[in-house]
């Protein structure tokens, strides 16, 4: 049972039992199907860079050209979106927002989740498990009176209401991918500390926060991407088109009428995703393992 | 031994006494988190209730009016219709997302050549921004110059072509298609470092005992698996459950209603329509389904414990 307990996959083990399979098997059970999903998860971004290149003559007249390829690349759709929409704007406002929002909860849930794990106040469970349930409460329940509670503190129509809605999904999940990080520094460290006279913030500033930075990177990333990513919030308590985000200015300003500007709106989306991919492929092992462990805890 | 006493004394005044306790550290630690969610989790979540007993309106407070709003959203069938689909839609596409994602995960973890580039690019369908992503489907969906109707057309499949959201079964299975498509990274991943703690060890054994394929699956990766996957498919099933970006974007719950979710439905009523007492209702009703999400939850936690021997 020990090799259960604590499941730990030695290097030498990396092979497996591979070498028992041949080559045309793994080609059909594992090449194949990998190559489908590959496929089918990339297409729409494929369609997406495509489309926002297209000339709209080529878009639309699939008897002469070939939709899945471009003949003619064009940059007007990403020109129009820049100089003659409010776009830049957008995404300055989704900039800040994020940022703000980041900040707070990381804040926030430093403090949260070392006095939860390590000052073990009474209670601190209980509170390590309301922290935990606060995550689950959706905000496709909240956005009603929260719009209602917007409007009454005189925020509706301003990023406040954004920069204050946010943290109450972010901190939940900060605190609790924090937690995780935190139990991981040995004790030992905190009472030398404590011994030499610290006080608990300087502890926490001066050895557990620097010990912690890839725990912060990801709590970091995961806050600015949620944020970026928010939709509903966004769309229920902003209204005048300069104060919009990205998501919610693509979707209610540039369809307009009946005629869909496709290219302008597919270089919207696309210029609104890059931010987060950039951001992710550059941390992209911290959120993977960031992921999975939170899931874990 | 003088010394310690007169130390002792001198650091007793309130606030240094105040600074060791481990309550009093732990409550001003706590301070920023618990004032923002409390009054901005807790509250709300408080206020939605109490505005479901109420006939408020946008710009205007409402006054009590007990259970009308829930004894007319009893008898108005798009409401049930809206949790039906919401049903319909959770379950179908949760299956999905854990069959294909598990597949996913089970060929992930194959000794893969460039096994990290795969790793990362399967993710990004959930990084990028749901919105903007469905956006793409959007496109994808066209009606007049859906790109999948004409390759179909191209390969004979199919002779006219598919009206993807103009047709409640079809806007349906495109909805359920579109999510599916963004949470199978999610399943995939999670599950993947479930699969990379089981030790190969007992693949060998098993092996050596004679086990199929499909044996060594069955009663070595799935029972070793199952806590993971209890937790993973719970996150899943809740954020389906409530999920309203993807359909606000596709079909705005349309056609006649074929797709409206409670989510959309509640936004519908309460924000575009007005009726914030009558949106907040239908919020509160997604709340017992929610419970039921979390309670398994819970108990999917304790068994994983239990499973690996760990107290605590």
């Amino acid at each position: 049972m020990a090799a259960i307990k604590r499941p730990k996959r030695p290097e030498t083990d990396e092979g497996g039992m591979g070498y028992l399979q041949s080559l045309p098997r793994r080609v059909v059970t594992v090449y194949l199907p990998l190559l489908v999903f590959i496929i089918v998860l990339l297409f729409p971004f494929y369609w997406m860079t495509i489309t926002a290149v297209k000339p709209n003559v080529e878009m639309t007249d699939y008897a002469n050209f070939n939709p899945f390829w471009v003949v003619h690349p064009t940059l007007q759709h990403i020109r129009y979106l820049l100089f003659e929409t409010s776009y830049p704007g957008w995404l300055l406002n989704t900039v800040i927002i994020s940022t703000a929002a980041t900040f707070l909860s990381l804040l926030a849930a430093v403090l949260a989740a070392y006095a939860i794990e390590r000052l073990r106040f009474s209670g601190a469970r209980q509170v390590g498990l309301a922290v935990f349930l606060a995550y689950l409460v959706p905000p496709s329940i909240l956005f009603i009176p929260l719009s209602v509670m917007v409007f009454n503190l005189g925020l509706y129509d301003t990023p406040f209401a954004l920069i204050l809605t946010y943290p109450t999904f972010l901190i939940p999940f900060c605190t609790w991918l924090l937690m995780g990080y935190f139990r991981s520094i040995p004790f030992e460290l905190e009472e030398c500390a404590l011994i030499d006279g610290a006080t608990r913030l300087q502890i926490l500033t001066k050895i557990v926060l620097p010990l912690s930075v890839p725990g912060l990177i990801s709590a970091g990333i995961f806050a600015f991407t949620l944020s970026w990513n928010e939709f509903i919030y966004a769309l229920t308590f902003i209204q005048s088109s300069e104060n919009k985000t990205v998501p919610v200015g693509v979707l209610t300003e540039l369809v307009r009428s009946d005629v869909y500007e496709w290219g302008a709106l597919m270089a919207g989306a696309l210029i609104g995703s890059l931010p987060v991919v950039v951001l992710y492929s550059f941390f992209v092992e911290h959120y993977v393992s960031s992921m999975t462990g939170a899931v874990k805890e | 031994m003088a010394v310690p006493s007169v130390a002792v004394e001198q650091r007793s005044s309130i606030l240094s006494r105040l600074s060791e306790s481990r309550n009093a550290l732990g409550f001003g630690f706590m301070l920023p988190a618990a004032v923002l969610l409390l009054v901005f989790l807790t509250y709300p979540l408080g206020l939605g209730v109490w505005l479901g007993f109420t006939d408020a309106r946008i710009g205007r407070p409402g006054i009590f009016i007990g259970i009308e709003n829930y004894q007319y959203l009893w008898s108005d069938s798009v409401f049930w219709l809206s949790v039906f689909n919401t049903l319909l839609y959770t379950i179908s596409a949760s299956i999905l997302k854990f069959m294909l994602g598990l597949w996913l995960a089970l060929i992930l973890n194959e000794n893969l050549p460039f096994k990290s580039f795969f790793r990362a690019v399967v993710l990004l369908p959930w990084v990028v921004p749901t919105v903007l992503s469905a956006i793409a489907f959007w496109w994808i969906y066209d009606s007049q110059f859906s790109i999948l109707s004409w390759a179909l057309q191209q390969m004979g499949l199919i002779d006219h072509r598919i009206n993807f959201l103009g047709d409640p079964t079809n806007a349906r299975a495109s909805v359920i298609a579109a999510n599916v498509w963004r949470g199978i990274p999610f399943v995939a991943i999670t599950l993947l470092a479930g699969l990379q703690t089981i030790p190969q060890s007992l693949y060998e054994a098993a092996t050596l005992d004679g086990a199929s394929r499909w044996q060594l699956f069955r009663h070595v990766t799935l029972p070793l698996l199952t806590p993971i996957i209890a937790i993973t498919m719970t996150f899943s099933v809740l954020f389906t459950f409530t999920d309203f970006q993807l359909i606000y974007v596709l079909t705005r719950g349309g056609p006649v209603n074929a797709t409206h979710l409670m989510a959309t439905l509640s936004f519908q009523r309460g924000i575009s329509g007005g009726q914030l007492g009558e949106g907040a209702a239908i919020a509160v009703a997604m709340i017992p389904f929610l419970l039921a999400a979390i309670l398994f939850s819970y108990f999917g936690l304790q068994r994983r414990k239990w499973q690996q021997g760990g107290g605590d």
